[in-house]
């Protein structure tokens, strides 16, 4: 027994060697990768910081409760509060369709969903003004009826959710396609309604994936600036954003305020970063027990998932059978 | 006989006074200002000035909302349907464009208003280092090699046409009217321009906090804000022996304030900037008054210099045509390196 641990403790030290670099190698690319962060990362944030507060808080207080400062807060948060939800609804819907079922056109599906990540923001916005502006298709018919789109609130939120459209869709699919349909396929055969299948099935398994979408989702709804800088018409206390605002006040000398303003984005933008790390550690967890799963047909599926519970131990069946799970199960 | 009663009742109603008129109704109105950059400080404050003059003599309160950019880009943006019931732009040039692109206002608007209906003015000026160190006194100064001079891009900015117009007019007194002088003098100008930024409020940044330049060419107004807000004795105005009268102009926009109604307070908006009220607070921002009495007030504010105006480029469709649209001379003088 000694020998043999003996053998498999240097054997080990043998393998670390032989796939690690020496110490000092390290080290050297620890404290490269930690200083390109400092430099990169951490002083522009402590920089806009340190200006914020140049001037004393009474300062950036006054900066944040200017009211064209709280009207821009409000609009932000209205903009994000409408285009989040849908952009949720229309990313899952649209992974659903594309991870689960075969149809023409699938392709040009994945592909449409990825162009607002391909054209730039300003086109984004440009899209809008040919479509709603006076000089553009809709835009005489819309003055008309005195309905404004572009330059008001509903133009913004529209810029916002064509440029945030992808991040959830992009998000679920890849992990849609890792879990595979099995479960569903089995919910269904075992009588569950679509709803049912979608509810205690697919949203379990996609939640945290679709946690994460919706916070890089929010992100960029809320710190998007071309596209909204184009439609927006920059009429103070009505059509401006907070990053429009930040790049108002800092054009206007006023320094400290910009960077006050500037604060709240980035508060806002650290926030997302530490719920991001949570819902990206959660959704690496989501994917290993499929496939502790796979292998060990007495784990017990987690209590709230009953039907998905019946499916998992079917599919296992059939895994040890070596026969797909709806033929075990027919 | 109902027809008669009808026609004494709007006869009668005509004669009121506006005051008792409005004590029967007077509703809250909000109107749309959109401007250019670096005018948001004086609207700001005339706005307020403007609404308590209104207040008073009519009973009405009445918000006034501000959208300020590019001149250029503002005028694209009111064309393409931004609901503005008056515009204060950079230059004619602009304006015109509402009523050449986007029929929003009659060819003559400039006419509708005194003094082209530019109710204040600026000029063209330097901005220098402290104790001027390249000894610039004039525009002959800014083609010496090793200057470098900073001045945004005139395909873009309003300004840095005025800019471009006021150095070509110096040329031209200079050469005895020689196009061709004035051509040779430009291009050696815009060859001591180490970048060419967008915008008037670019240039500034460029100069001043990241201290490219010997020189900045830009709106008086602009060097005189820029002064005092980050200068504090760091920098030094120099006034051109000869430059150019730059005339923003402000008009209602026809279409949008006819159809919201607002006509009537939209034009009475325009017509207090050239009330004494509105030429002091004019002047305090550093815009040129028009009025003679306030401009004696502020005349240490405002040196006189010798002032030649757009209309000896021919106006500004002309000038446009001929020296910044696409291939036009700038275009031909100046090589980006």
């Amino acid at each position: 027994m000694h020998v043999v641990n003996i053998s498999r403790q240097s054997a080990s030290r043998q393998l670390r060697q032989a796939t690690t670099e020496p110490a000092a190698v390290r080290w050297l690319l620890v404290a490269v990768a930690l200083a390109f962060v400092g430099v990169f990362l951490v002083l522009p944030l402590v920089a806009v910081a340190a200006q914020a507060l140049k001037a004393g808080l009474g300062a950036f207080g006054a900066a944040i409760l200017d009211p064209d400062t709280l009207a821009a807060v409000r609009l932000t948060l209205l903009t994000a509060a409408i285009a989040v939800p849908l952009n949720v609804v229309f990313g899952v819907a649209a992974a659903w369709a594309i991870a689960r079922f075969e149809f023409t056109g699938r392709s040009l599906l994945i592909t449409l969903i990825d162009l607002p990540f391909a054209v730039s923001p300003v086109i984004a916005g440009l899209i809008y003004v040919l479509l709603f502006g006076m000089q553009g298709w809709l835009g005489p018919w819309l003055a008309d009826h005195d309905v404004a789109i572009i330059f008001a609130v509903p133009g913004i939120v529209l810029a916002t959710i064509f440029v945030t459209f992808p991040f959830v869709a992009r998000e679920l699919i890849p992990l849609m396609r890792a879990q595979g349909p099995e479960e569903e396929q089995a919910s269904v055969v075992l009588g569950a309604s679509g709803w049912q299948t979608f509810r205690y099935v697919t949203l379990p398994n996609v939640k945290w994936g679709l946690l994460y979408g919706v916070i890089i989702l929010n992100a960029r709804a809320m710190g998007e600036f071309g596209a909204v800088s184009v439609v927006s018409g920059h009429i103070r206390g009505l059509t401006n954003t907070i990053p429009l605002h930040v790049e108002i006040l800092y054009n206007e000398y006023q320094t400290t305020a910009a960077f006050a303003v500037a604060s709240i984005l980035t508060l806002l933008g650290l926030v997302t970063l530490v719920a991001k790390t949570i819902a990206d550690r959660k959704r690496a967890q989501s994917l290993v027990p499929l496939a502790a799963l796979a292998e060990d047909p007495a784990h017990s599926a987690p209590p709230h998932l009953d039907l998905a519970g019946h499916a998992l131990q079917a599919r296992s069946a059939g895994a040890a059978l070596g026969t797909p799970a709806q033929e075990a199960w027919a | 006989m109902r027809r008669s009663i009808v026609a004494a009742l709007a006869a009668l109603t005509a004669a009121l006074p506006p005051g008792a008129a409005a004590q029967q109704a007077p509703k809250d109105v909000v109107l749309l200002n959109v401007s250019y950059d670096p005018t948001r400080e004086l609207y700001q404050d005339y706005n307020a000035a403007f609404a308590r003059y209104w207040k008073a003599k009519t009973g009405q309160s009445v918000t006034i909302r501000q959208s300020h950019g590019g001149s250029g880009k503002q005028a694209r943006s009111v064309i393409d349907g931004l609901q503005a019931d008056v515009v204060t732009l950079a230059l004619a040039y602009d304006v015109d464009a509402l009523a050449e692109r986007g029929r929003l206002i009659p060819r003559n608007w400039q006419t509708r208003l005194p003094d082209n209906s530019a109710p204040y003015t600026s000029t063209i000026v330097f901005l220098v280092r402290k104790g001027n160190p390249k000894r610039i006194r004039d525009w002959g100064d800014l083609v010496r090699p090793g200057v470098s001079v900073v001045t945004p891009n005139p395909k873009t900015s309003g300004g840095a046409r005025w800019n471009y117009l006021a150095a070509w007019g110096y040329a031209l007194r200079k050469f005895g009217g020689d196009e061709g002088k004035a051509q040779q003098f430009v291009a050696a100008l815009f060859r001591n321009v180490p970048v060419l930024d967008s915008g008037a409020r670019g240039a500034t940044t460029t100069f001043i906090e990241r201290g490219i330049g010997d020189v900045m060419i830009n709106w008086e107004n602009e060097a005189l804000l820029a002064m005092q807000e980050m200068g504090k004795g760091q920098y030094e105005i120099v006034m051109p022996s000869v430059s150019i009268l730059a005339e923003p102009p402000v008009t209602v926009v026809d279409r949008v304030a006819n159809k919201r109604g607002t006509r009537p307070i939209a034009e009475a908006y325009l017509h207090y900037l050239y009330s004494e009220e509105g030429q002091t607070i004019a002047a305090s921002h550093f815009y040129r008054p028009r009025m003679a009495s306030v401009a004696a007030k502020f005349a240490s504010r405002f040196p006189r210099i010798q002032l030649f105006d757009i209309r000896e480029f021919g106006g500004w469709q002309v000038a446009q045509k001929k020296h910044f649209d696409d291939g036009g001379i700038f275009d031909r003088l100046y090589q980006p390196r």
